[in-house]
């Protein structure tokens, strides 16, 4: 639903005394999808997330940058319920509280997450790959008699031809090269058509045109959907434009476009200068 | 357009399984009983009392094969403990058998042999019932499934994998071996329940019960096959594969694993269950020691052997090492284990893929 419709059905509302009305699914109305709150988390005492503030406006392209032990992939742990945060509150657009819900909800609300390893499922073919993270009711009793139809099957080219693996369809992903692997895994996280992509590491392993192939890509899908890359590929992040969010120490250090960024004596202090 | 369900059925296995399917279904539902019942002794071509006997207990093994390895082989869980659920079948049906006896007992008491012998003047609340074949039948397919069930949610829910998974499997068959070991329990202590006499009335060692016990054990197996096949080739079955392979990246594209596991879980247990009630008229006997860890370690070996993943494959290596169990046992008794350890190492470090793997390797070569 987007801005407008949303203000329209409030009009059509008759509970005027009522600011907002509650509704299932993912509400956008303030323009905002990600909300991170005073987020800590920390493990044997070492604080790896520490009072981490953070803001992911609908729509937006955002790149994360940050030392090893920034506490980049706790952060993205928090956010698809891997981990839950000692204190602190995350968000989903007004009112999914994610620290409420288990991973496959939090996928189902439209959060979709792409591994710093590859993860894909070896053994199955990049079809069926990309066949079982469809967007689809994914119970168990459903899958017993679940059949793919041909939307479905349309849906499935569509995407093989966008990341490219359209010859490959029929073979095992386990064989595919690294850099395939890493589209394939994007190709599966665009199946679920998620609202909000978290992409941890997205070009590493890949060759300079599969990278710039890669951003000409998110800088498509930004708009439509929200986009949070975290990367140390300076020249990748350069390619996507878009704010620049660097953590250190499990909190946000800065936060501005790139160039901005680089030239913060702080930022320069922890990460860029050494 | 929607496939019907039954083109989809059938198109879950090629048609080479199919036309295999009808020649096993031949030889054993019709060919054997009948070679079995009308043959003279003496003729070479008369199937003997021991052969049925055998081929019907193998038949048995081979349900709980691929009962495990739709756990083990597709979904990636080990468990050590299947031996539970096959003697919990056993034990359900068993029951039946021991009020057929009727006042043909040692004691001609209404009540089983073993509970005159503990100077019990009733049959326990929990026998209520085991007069009744349909409630038996009912024992057999719903209390080891409520048993796998109830585990099983809450060991999935508590995320519990791998390893520790199949410890606590093996903790679960070890302590109700012990259970059941008890005289107080009720199942007859150590000597469990055995001096069956009837069936529906039918005298258990005629031909023709045994007969058709054998080709009842041919038609489960058969239809376990089948389910086993329809189910690994839907999208539940790629599924489980998935959370074998990568269990992270199923939850994260939004499949909740709990329901899975759970449900493939309880279906193996219920297959093994069925198993286990048509083993025990068949062999005479059921005891405590069938849940003894060494026997839920075999039930992984038969999958291991055979090849796992492949349905097929456990239905060979159970028979493979059922049979070789059949003549060393005789040959070389104290030997048996020791055998059966090394057959696992090898194929371990020779055969990953088990007998089935071999064959394909073979095959393939062939064709280069």
């Amino acid at each position: 639903m987007n801005l407008e419709t949303k203000i329209e059905s409030h009009w059509d509302d008759n509970a005027p005394a009522m600011g907002h009305v509650l509704r299932p699914g993912l509400d956008i109305s303030h323009n905002v999808v990600l909300y991170l709150d005073d987020i800590s988390v920390s493990f044997d005492g070492f604080k790896a997330l520490n009072n981490l503030n953070l803001t992911i406006d609908a729509g937006e392209l955002r790149c994360i940058i940050g030392p090893n032990g920034a506490g980049k992939t706790t952060m993205m742990d928090v956010i698809t319920g891997k981990t839950r945060p000692d204190s602190g509150t995350c968000f989903f657009g007004q009112t999914l509280d994610l620290t409420r819900m288990t991973e496959p909800e939090i996928a189902h609300a439209g959060i979709g997450r792409k591994f710093q390893k590859p993860t894909i499922f070896e053994s199955h073919s990049v079809f069926e790959n990309l066949e079982l993270a469809m967007k689809t009711d994914k119970r168990a009793r459903t899958s017993l008699l679940a059949w793919l139809d041909s939307p479905g099957r349309d849906k499935i080219a569509d995407t093989l031809k966008l990341i490219r693996l359209d010859q490959e369809a029929d073979r095992l992903a386990g064989l595919l090269s690294h850099g395939q692997k890493q589209w394939l895994e994007i190709g599966m996280l665009l199946m679920q058509e998620p609202k909000l992509l978290l992409l941890d590491e997205p070009v590493a392993g890949m060759t300079d045109d599969e990278t710039e192939r890669t951003g000409e890509l998110f800088k498509s899908l930004a708009g439509k959907h929200s986009l949070v890359v975290v990367e140390h590929d300076m020249a990748f992040i350069e390619q996507l434009g878009g704010k620049v969010t660097v953590l250190h120490e499990g909190a946000v250090l800065a936060e501005d476009n790139l160039a901005a960024v680089q030239a913060d004596p702080r930022v320069i202090e922890v990460y860029l200068g050494r | 357009m929607r496939t019907p369900f039954v083109i989809r059925f059938f198109n879950s296995m090629p048609r080479n399984g199919w036309i295999a399917m009808a020649l096993f279904a031949a030889i054993t539902i019709v060919a054997m009983p009948a070679l079995h019942l009308f043959m003279p002794k003496e003729s070479p071509f008369y199937v003997s009392n021991c052969v049925i006997t055998l081929g019907g207990k193998l038949m048995c093994y081979a349900i709980v094969a691929v009962a495990m390895d739709l756990i083990w082989g597709y979904a990636g869980i080990l468990s050590l403990g299947h031996g539970v659920f096959f003697s919990l079948g056993g034990y359900a049906f068993g029951m039946y058998l021991m009020r057929q006896i009727g006042t043909d007992g040692s004691y001609h008491s209404h009540l089983p042999d073993f509970m005159v012998f503990l100077d019990w003047k009733e049959l326990p609340w929990y026998w209520a019932g085991s007069d009744s074949f349909l409630w038996s039948v009912l024992l057999v397919l719903v209390l080891p499934a409520l048993v796998a069930y109830i585990f099983g949610y809450f060991a999935f829910r508590s995320r519990i994998k791998g390893v520790y998974f199949s410890i606590i499997t093996q903790a679960l068959t070890f302590a109700a071996m012990l259970f059941f070991f008890r005289n107080e329990t009720g199942f007859g202590g150590n000597n469990g329940f055995t001096d069956f006499k009837r069936i529906l009335g039918y005298d258990i060692t005629s031909p023709e019960t045994r007969v058709i016990l054998f080709g009842l054990s041919a038609l489960v197996l058969m239809l376990t096959l089948l389910l086993g096949r329809y189910l690994v080739t839907s999208k539940f079955g790629r599924v489980l594969a998935a959370i074998r392979d990568a269990e992270s990246r199923v939850m994260f594209i939004g499949y909740n694993p709990l329901h899975y596991k759970l449900f493939v879980w309880t279906l193996s247990a219920m297959l093994c269950a069925v198993a286990g009630a048509l083993y025990v008229p068949q062999v005479g006997i059921i005891n405590p020691s069938e849940m003894s860890p060494a026997n839920g370690i075999e039930i992984a070996i038969w999958v291991a052997v055979g090849g796992r993943g492949t349905l097929l494959g456990p239905v060979i290596g159970a028979a493979i090492v059922n049979l070789s169990k059949s003549y060393f046992t005789v040959a070389f008794p104290e030997y048996w284990l020791f055998f059966l350890g090394a057959l696992f190492v090898m194929v371990t470090l020779w055969l990953p893929e088990g007998v089935l793997g071999l064959w394909k390797r073979w095959t393939q070569k062939g064709q280069a």
